[in-house]
């Protein structure tokens, strides 16, 4: 009885007695689910040029921090350092795109994917060797602290993430929509046989995706990275991602933000009201529960395209 | 030469559907079966019995497992060190609770929660599938790790959350658990429920059951115009498949470690026994074995080679080389032969029939 009334009525009174409380821990899911949003964003780009289901996103985010970290620790400005892991990233598109993908072409997706944990693998160990596996802090003078609004108070750092997030999106976007390579993703995304036929080449756009979703995952990692440190739980940061892309669609980006927001909030706010009661860290699987009761009532995320087959 | 079944006539329908029809691989099974049984116990020394042979059991029989459910019926799985763990813990509460329960009824009692555990966890593969499914099965996989590590119920209150097995024999005296088991009692526990269970995949794959997985495998909707209920046949595809893995859990913390933490199988294992079955081969019985082989040797081969070549190389940078070579191996693997070691052994096969005339 005890138990049952801790997680039916317990936390709604306890919602409805503050709901300052409550919104203040919903604000502050949401602004962590920007971060799910922004490793989902890389999983998507890939996936929906190339179909390849791309498990290396986290330790691409890894990899790329730790980089970052690196150069700066070797004394170079700021700008710099992101440029150069910039190239980086871009030279490790051309690398996966001419020693794992253009071999693999046209097997099955779980063989892709399998390689893709493969890469994971050679990724964790190089940049554990290059840049050494202790954890690395990570300085570059975003703002931190409290900020007052109203009866809310949210970290200063979680909304600096949040616009850089949303700039990256607002770019991306625009790179989509107005460029004559975003116009040929589109076009690879929607058919690649008919894209191949008007004389996009699939190669040169698979190098652009992946080196496209290196830049999110540096973004995503300096983000992480600056809040948590440049450690090794950041690829646990990819396995969160799965289910808000199955929230969102494998191939939606509004559906990859939408759904690593929500995500966030489900999270915070069930392991702030509901967790006490059930034993505590429910959100190690609580996505995981929203992203398998979302899958049995629509199988296509919020925004993904419709899968017509269904058995 | 020697290898060349021309000549053997098959004479009668028990002869035609055996497992193994042409006699020199029934010599070389029996062969294999003398050097397991005889010539390792005899041979080997405790550091390969206990470290390398019966891990090497637990995780060809996790391997069957999941292959069982991924390569023959194409359900991908996330999910197997869940599984596992619920195998292990439900023998430890099992055999805590009914002490006197023979140990073999413990893992056979194991396997079947598992396999209830599976058939629950099964049921989104009914509405999904593919890289959904995976994802759906990663649920099982968080949730149950956490269940046990968080509900002191599961191990019995123990402050440290760790569970240990209890001492149990097999005949009289002759203990395969606890302190007192010898590493050769261990292996031969573990070889002869391994060498028993794969007998019954083997023939659960040859006839109307692995057909029909297979059938729904390649392709769902023709499967079901058949006379296949899918329901039926994947929901049963997850029980046995569980059932197995279970049991090898239970394996695992009772004979190999002894004793256990929920983190023993967190999802690096679930994706460790699915690289198994990819390197081995999807929809292979004798895949998940040489799969097994392949990630349990490996690694320990890695660490060994620069200590033979007289490099010395300190541990921090031979475990990131390790995970280098590891992901480049599975790389290499997928590129040059995609359907896995069994295929090669195959092919293999196939040019030792001609040699050593090939036209």
């Amino acid at each position: 009885m005890q138990f049952l009334y801790a997680i039916t009525i317990g936390p709604v009174a306890q919602i409805v007695a503050d709901p300052g409380f409550f919104l203040e821990v919903l604000v502050g899911g949401l602004l962590s689910g920007v971060m799910y949003s922004l490793v989902a964003l890389g999983f998507v780009l890939i996936y929906k040029a190339s179909g390849v289901f791309n498990f290396a996103q986290g330790t691409m985010v890894l990899f790329a921090a730790l980089t970052f970290v690196g150069l700066i620790e070797l004394k170079l400005p700021i700008w710099l350092a992101a440029l150069l892991t910039m190239a980086v990233m871009t030279a490790l598109a051309f690398v996966v795109e001419r020693l794992v993908l253009r071999p693999l072409v046209n097997q099955a997706e779980i063989i892709l994917f399998m390689a893709t944990i493969g890469i994971s693998f050679v990724l964790e160990g190089l940049g554990q060797m290059l840049w050494g596996g202790d954890v690395h802090t990570l300085d570059i003078g975003l703002p931190s602290g409290p900020l007052k609004f109203g009866p809310i108070e949210i970290n200063k750092f979680d909304l600096v993430a949040a616009l850089a997030a949303g700039l990256l999106v607002a770019t991306l976007a625009v790179f989509f929509q107005r460029t004559r390579i975003g116009r040929a993703l589109r076009a690879v995304a929607d058919d690649h046989q008919a894209a191949l036929s008007v004389g996009i080449s699939l190669k040169q756009i698979w190098v652009i995706v992946w080196a496209t979703s290196g830049l999110v995952a540096l973004v995503a990692g300096i983000m992480w990275g600056s809040n948590l440190g440049v450690q090794f739980s950041l690829t646990l940061v990819a396995l969160k991602a799965l289910p808000v892309l199955i929230l969102g669609g494998l191939t939606s980006v509004p559906g990859a933000i939408v759904g690593g927001l929500i995500v966030g909030a489900v999270e915070k706010i069930g392991e702030v009201f509901w967790g006490p009661a059930m034993g505590g860290a429910i959100e190690d699987w609580l996505a995981y529960m929203l992203a398998l009761v979302f899958l049995l009532f629509r199988p296509q995320g919020l925004f993904g395209e419709r899968i017509i087959e269904r058995v | 030469m020697l290898y060349r079944e021309a000549g053997q006539f098959k004479t009668s329908y028990a002869a035609d559907q055996a497992i193994f029809p042409i006699l020199q691989d029934r010599i070389a099974l029996a062969l294999l079966l003398v050097v397991a049984y005889v010539a390792v116990p005899l041979l080997a020394n405790e550091y390969w019995l206990s470290t390398i042979l019966v891990p090497f059991l637990c995780y060809a029989l996790a391997a069957l497992g999941l292959n069982l459910l991924t390569g023959y019926a194409g359900q991908v799985s996330l999910g197997t060190g869940g599984f596992m763990a619920v195998g292990a813990f439900a023998a430890y509460k099992l055999s805590t609770a009914f002490p006197g329960l023979h140990i073999v009824l413990v893992l056979l009692a194991a396997g079947l929660i598992a396999a209830a555990t599976g058939i629950l966890f099964g049921i989104p593969s009914l509405r999904i599938k593919g890289l959904y499914l995976a994802v759906a099965t990663l649920a099982s996989q968080f949730f149950l790790i956490w269940l046990f590590n968080r509900v002191p119920w599961f191990n019995n209150y123990s402050s440290s959350g760790v569970i240990s097995a209890p001492p149990r024999a097999v005949f009289a005296h002759v203990f395969v658990t606890g302190p007192e088991a010898q590493p050769v009692g261990k292996y031969l526990f573990a070889l002869t429920v391994v060498i028993l269970l794969a007998l019954g995949a083997k023939n659960m794959v040859r006839a109307a059951t692995g057909r029909a997985w297979m059938a729904i495998r390649d392709m769902d909707i023709a499967a079901e115009i058949m006379g296949i209920r899918p329901l039926r046949t994947k929901l049963l595809a997850f029980a046995v498949s569980s059932f197995y893995i279970g049991i090898a859990g239970a394996l695992w913390a009772f004979v190999y470690t002894g004793s256990v933490e929920p983190l023993a199988f967190d999802i690096d294992r679930s994706f460790q026994i699915l690289f198994m079955i990819i390197i081995g081969g999807l929809g292979s019985i004798l895949g998940s074995f040489l799969g097994a082989a392949f990630i349990v040797l490996l690694p320990i081969l890695l660490l060994n080679v620069p200590g033979m070549l007289g490099l010395r190389i300190d541990v921090s940078t031979v475990t990131n080389l390790q995970s280098i070579i590891f992901g480049s191996l599975i790389v290499f693997f997928l590129i040059a032969e995609p359907n896995g070691l069994a295929r090669l052994w195959q092919i293999g096969k196939e040019k030792l029939r001609l040699w050593p005339f090939p036209y």
